[in-house]
């Protein structure tokens, strides 16, 4: 199998999917319970919090669990949204966003809130101009998406970090949940309050998330009950899955220290290659993260070329898996500027660290061949 | 960049003839905290030590440095060759990664200890200094405060640029045969009185009073959580498990009520005392801050104290609720500390404990409590383990 579409999941490791089945077993107690088994089952969460707080370089109290990318992207924009309405309802954030953060804008502006929707530039990059255009002293919060799910752009999220803290009281959120481990992000160095993270994007399981949230900042929550996270987030906590979590987080950290040259290199020769074959542009340009590279195929549907590569066991995607099944255009692409018809015939290959030299040879050559293949279907 | 880090001796370089042994224990703690770290090497000289980085990254290893007491300040240095172009060049990199851009005044302090090196370093200052401002922006001079200062050493093995030091953990390095026992409840201020007794070069050992059911094994993991913390300045720790059960009980069942709180702290004292003993621990520390509670008025004090003539070290004695409390955040005590589990103090907490008590009233109560059998047996059932500092628990799933 050559799974290429690292973006939409990754595969769990081995060691991850172990450590979850002891959980699972041996602690099954709930965490609040006040018997023995429930304080080993909060030992070992407070545990497994710790070893995330250490990988990420932020303290204990700064992490938030949820069940993943698109709840802690909710939690993050209409937390702070209804928490802070009193000092203002102007919210910022991009063109180019995930739908789990999109739509949350949507429904705040169906509240009554203002959303600014800063566009991008051919990079698929916002520009620090409009974003200083765009901030008043009632904007709460900016929320921006550090790389690009479906093209891989990456924004000047320091600059952008700083613009916001010097020239207004907004809270900053990052949505990383592309770019964790392959485009380096300090949560303290870009001055963000609030950064979001899945962990079935690094080799965790689906139903696993988290908020890194600034101690400083209050969230409205938007699931009440027991209490747990701090009151920011309610529900008994997913102890298997928080482990396995922080353990596909250390192996995963671990992979992207000794292979990172790798997947540039493996990047590199894909930028190199694709353009070659006849039919082929590219989407990503060179600012992008070295994992995910975007093209379009003049005149194949991409839908018939994946059917066609999943055939020879290769898998890639069309766009955000989270959107694919909407028959619409790529309002990422759109959003960059590129024509209807290019927008409609993206197709994205997303890479791993578990990806080898030969997958993607083999890609490439069986790319072309069902490029030919089809072509001459077509015509 | 940075290829070294500088470590400045606080207190230590004052002393005397036992300068060289504070030295060598301080070093060993260097190595104890960055033993994870198996590329860097450790020197020592007369007045610093130097950490050779050979590749690691600094700010890991500036952080654990930051926990070891008998550290007065750090910082990153380059080194460079005995060549004053190499040097401008180095200093030249050095200050434009510490002003990020922002505009910044500095000055550049040179110091040539070896003399060999033929640039005087009135000279080299104005030369370093004016090559720094020609190719930087934003970066002006100032010699009285600024906010930036570099400093050349050039010494024998070459020149060492550092930029704006910061602050060690001060205290004295631990020396190991200075034992004392630390009572810790679980609340706010013992573990910040454990902290401060071992800044001063001690190494502590924990004495905790358990009580089931009465307090549960929460209230004993906090405990240990705590003791854990403190093992990050001073390596591991021992922590004796007291049982106590049955002392409270028999105090609660034949003293009065309003001197209970008092003669349960007596005998949490004679019990401590009896541990050092068997521990060689010279003192007994506790998080007494005066006047704070009942048990910490000097009336109080005068009454508890008299049952031990060991040393009782009391570093919060003038300190503040709010200074304590501070102390316990910046260094990660106080979220475990505010854990709301019943500890040994408040599970038998009387209504009105007395605020003034007096030692002839205490001795005359005691007359009826068999003293020496229950100090015996509580000591009898003491529980020892040790709290490492590496070695977490459930490593193996995480």
């Amino acid at each position: 199998m050559i799974y290429l579409d690292n973006s939409a999941t990754t595969k769990p490791y081995k060691e991850v999917l172990d450590a979850y089945r002891t959980v699972a077993e041996d602690f099954f107690a709930n965490p609040s319970s006040l018997h023995r088994k429930g304080g080993e089952a909060e030992r070992l969460l407070r545990q497994a919090r710790k070893s995330i707080s250490e990988l990420l370089n932020v303290s204990l109290s700064e992490v938030v669990f949820t069940s993943g990318g698109t709840e802690s992207n909710n939690l993050a924009i209409k937390g702070v949204a209804l928490q802070y309405m009193n000092r203002g309802k102007h919210l910022i954030t991009t063109q180019i966003e995930h739908a789990s953060s999109m739509r949350s804008f949507q429904q705040l502006e169906n509240m009554g809130f203002e959303v600014t929707y800063l566009p991008v530039d051919t990079n698929g990059q916002i520009s620090i101009n409009d974003l200083e255009n765009a901030l008043t002293s009632e904007t709460t919060l900016v929320s921006i998406m550090h790389v690009n799910n479906e093209i891989g752009a990456i924004q000047p999220i320091k600059d952008i970090g700083h613009k916001i803290k010097e020239r207004s009281k907004a809270l900053f959120h990052i949505d990383d949940v592309q770019g964790i481990g392959k485009v380096p992000l300090d949560f303290n160095d870009v001055k963000a309050d609030l950064i979001s993270y899945s962990a079935h994007k690094f080799h965790g399981l689906k139903g696993n998330g988290l908020l890194l949230k600034k101690r400083s900042v209050a969230l409205f929550p938007l699931l009440s009950g027991g209490g747990q996270e701090n009151e920011i987030r309610s529900g008994t906590e997913n102890v298997p899955g928080i482990v396995a979590m922080a353990k596909a987080l250390r192996l995963y950290f671990d992979s992207a220290t000794t292979k990172k040259d790798k997947l540039e290199g493996w990047r590199k020769k894909l930028v190199g290659e694709l353009p070659k074959i006849v039919g082929i542009e590219l989407n990503s340009s060179g600012i992008a993260a070295p994992h995910i590279i975007n093209f379009s195929v003049r005149g194949i549907k991409p839908e018939v070329l994946i059917h066609t590569l999943e055939e020879k066991d290769i898998y890639v995607s069309t766009r955000s898996a989270c959107s694919s099944k909407a028959a619409e255009t790529s309002h990422v692409l759109t959003a960059a500027g590129f024509p209807v018809e290019r927008a409609k015939t993206a197709i994205r290959v997303s890479l791993s660290y578990d990806t080898t030299d030969e997958q993607i040879e083999i890609f490439l050559s069986e790319l072309q061949k069902a490029i030919s293949k089809l072509k001459h279907v077509m015509r | 960049m940075y290829d070294h880090i500088i470590i400045r001796y606080g207190e230590i370089s004052l002393k005397g003839k036992n300068r060289k042994g504070f030295i060598t224990s301080l070093k060993k703690r260097v190595k104890q905290v960055l033993s994870d770290y198996n590329s860097i090497e450790v020197h020592q000289s007369f007045d610093r030590m130097v950490v050779k980085l050979n590749g690691a990254n600094h700010e890991p290893i500036i952080n654990k440095l930051k926990t070891v007491f008998g550290i007065h300040s750090l910082s990153v240095a380059i080194k460079t060759e005995h060549d004053l172009d190499l040097i401008k060049e180095k200093a030249l990199q050095l200050v434009q990664d510490q002003q990020r851009g922002e505009s910044m005044t500095f000055k550049v302090t040179v110091r040539r200890p070896f003399k060999q090196f033929p640039h005087r370093s009135q000279d080299m200052n104005r030369d370093i200094g004016g090559f720094v401002l020609r190719n930087t922006e934003n970066l002006t001079v100032d010699v009285h405060n600024p906010d930036m200062e570099l400093k050349v050493e050039v010494k024998q093995d070459g020149a060492y640029l550092s930029c704006n030091n910061s602050e060690g953990a001060g205290g004295l390095p631990t020396v190991q045969d200075n034992k004392v026992m630390l009572m810790l409840s679980g609340g706010i201020d013992s573990p910040v009185a454990g902290y401060l007794t071992m800044r001063r070069g001690v190494k502590v050992e924990a004495v905790h009073f358990h009580s089931p059911p009465f307090t549960s094994e929460r209230s004993r993991q906090k405990v240990e959580d705590l003791v854990k913390v403190l093992t990050r300045y001073g390596g591991d720790i021992r922590l004796h498990v007291v049982p106590f059960t049955n002392t409270q009980k028999t105090i609660q069942k034949e003293m009065p009520d309003n001197y209970s709180m008092t003669i349960m702290r007596r005998m949490m004292m004679r019990i401590t005392e009896k541990l050092a003993e068997q521990n060689n621990a010279l003192a007994i520390a506790t998080g007494e801050s005066l006047g704070q509670v009942a048990s910490q008025t000097i009336q109080s004090m005068n009454t508890i104290n008299e049952v031990t003539n060991f040393p009782v070290l009391r570093p919060l004695i003038s300190m503040d609720k709010l200074e304590i409390m501070k102390i316990s955040r910046a260094i990660d005590l106080y979220d475990i500390s505010i854990r709301p589990y019943e500890d040994c103090c408040t599970v038998f907490l009387p209504e009105a404990p007395k605020t003034k008590p007096k030692r002839e009233h205490a001795n005359k109560f005691e007359q009826y409590l068999p003293v020496d059998e229950l100090v015996q047996e509580a000591v009898a059932g003491v529980e020892t383990i040790i709290i490492k500092e590496k070695d977490d628990e459930f490593s193996d799933l995480l």
